[in-house]
């Protein structure tokens, strides 16, 4: 049996085959992987708000998706992937709870995939596939011996994206 | 303006007095609706790291019903009532007259049966924290989901995450005499409303 890495909130993982790593319960945060397909390592962040420079000072960059995502792509590399062959997938992103009047908070699930997105492209890497939004929690693992990406939900089943 | 995040053991004591006189309510509230003694803790206040609040509820992959309400008025903040499945659906058969253990989904009458139990105790408790501080506070209409408990605590996190890397909690559980049901009923103010919070009770 393969190591099972268990990723918090806020936090994020690096590792390599044959690891998995892991993160529960995902409503609005959003858990963005990455994965060098060639040398077999790869990395699960995730992340509860889109920018940090919209929040108070915080000790914590892995809350973000602009501060977290590049500290997660430096430690990949570290490990000996190459930038240009990382590929991302991101999920999560949920809007758990609905109201008439969305205000921001509500649509912060929303705003985390774009804001992932826009970061990951902006430092390069491609997401190639994304499983986000809804009204429902997600559980995601990234298998870091295929890189297959695996998103499980209460009703709504499992699925490898 | 006293340091949230640094509160003093007297201040502390005064959250965790509101947390008492509200709880104690909405659980007198609770035990009339499914006809049963309910007992409660002691309200746990505490200024936890974010990240770890979901292990106060068994785990992030947890499966639980959330009502979520947020509060309006001087000391804005949210009020969520939590339950393992069993306990909600224990109650949706009290609530509508069937015998237990008929509950295996919930339709669209037990959502709204639920919603009332949460309105009726964010009433009770709030109805409480307003004799006690004179701060009158409204709740909106509550909103329910079932599903892994760290997504659905994530509304309250993310909040609270804007503002800074922990949460205060004035966390209180419930428990009917014979284990059938329990609960969690989280109050967590928002950041600012602590200090209204605190100097109502005369602490500052």
């Amino acid at each position: 049996m393969a190591d099972l890495i268990k990723v918090g909130m806020a936090d994020y993982k690096v590792g390599r085959s044959p690891s998995t790593l892991i993160s529960y319960g995902l409503g609005s945060c959003i858990g963005v992987s990455l994965y060098d397909p060639q040398k077999k390592v790869g990395g699960l962040l995730h992340i509860m708000l889109p920018d940090s420079t919209q929040a108070r000072k915080s000790d914590n960059p892995a809350k973000f998706a602009d501060t977290g995502i590049p500290l997660m792509i430096n430690d990949v590399i570290a490990l000996g992937a190459s930038k240009s062959r990382l590929v991302a997938k991101i999920a999560g992103g949920a809007q758990m709870f609905a109201f008439s009047n969305s205000t921001d908070i509500m649509r912060v699930g929303t705003r985390n995939a774009e804001s992932c997105k826009q970061i990951l492209k902006r430092n390069g890497i491609r997401v190639i596939a994304e499983d986000t939004g809804g009204n429902y929690g997600r559980t995601v693992q990234i298998d870091l011996a295929t890189g297959v990406y695996k998103v499980k939900t209460i009703d709504r089943g499992e699925k490898n994206i | 303006m006293i340091d949230e995040f640094n509160l003093t053991p007297t201040q502390l004591d005064a959250l965790r007095e509101i947390g008492n006189v509200g709880a104690g309510n909405a659980a007198t509230a609770l035990s009339q609706v499914i006809n049963k003694r309910i007992d409660m803790n002691v309200p746990k206040v505490a200024l936890i790291p974010i990240e770890d609040v979901p292990e106060l509820v068994g785990g992030a992959d947890k499966l639980i019903v959330g009502i979520f309400l947020r509060v309006y008025g001087k000391a804005p903040g949210n009020i969520l009532f939590i339950m393992p499945k069993e306990s909600a659906y224990y109650m949706v058969d009290d609530l509508m007259g069937r015998p237990h253990g008929s509950t295996k989904t919930l339709n669209e009458m037990d959502v709204s049966a639920l919603k009332e139990v949460g309105n009726i105790l964010s009433g009770s408790y709030l109805n409480a924290f307003f004799h006690f501080t004179n701060i009158s506070m409204v709740p909106s209409i509550p909103s329910l989901a079932i599903d892994m408990a760290g997504a659905i605590l994530n509304i309250v996190l993310v909040q609270l995450g804007q503002m800074g890397d922990h949460a205060m909690v004035i966390e209180t559980k419930f428990l009917a005499e014979d284990d059938s049901v329990n609960g969690h009923f989280f109050l967590v103010p928002d950041p600012g409303s602590l200090t209204t919070l605190v100097k109502a009770v005369g602490v500052e």
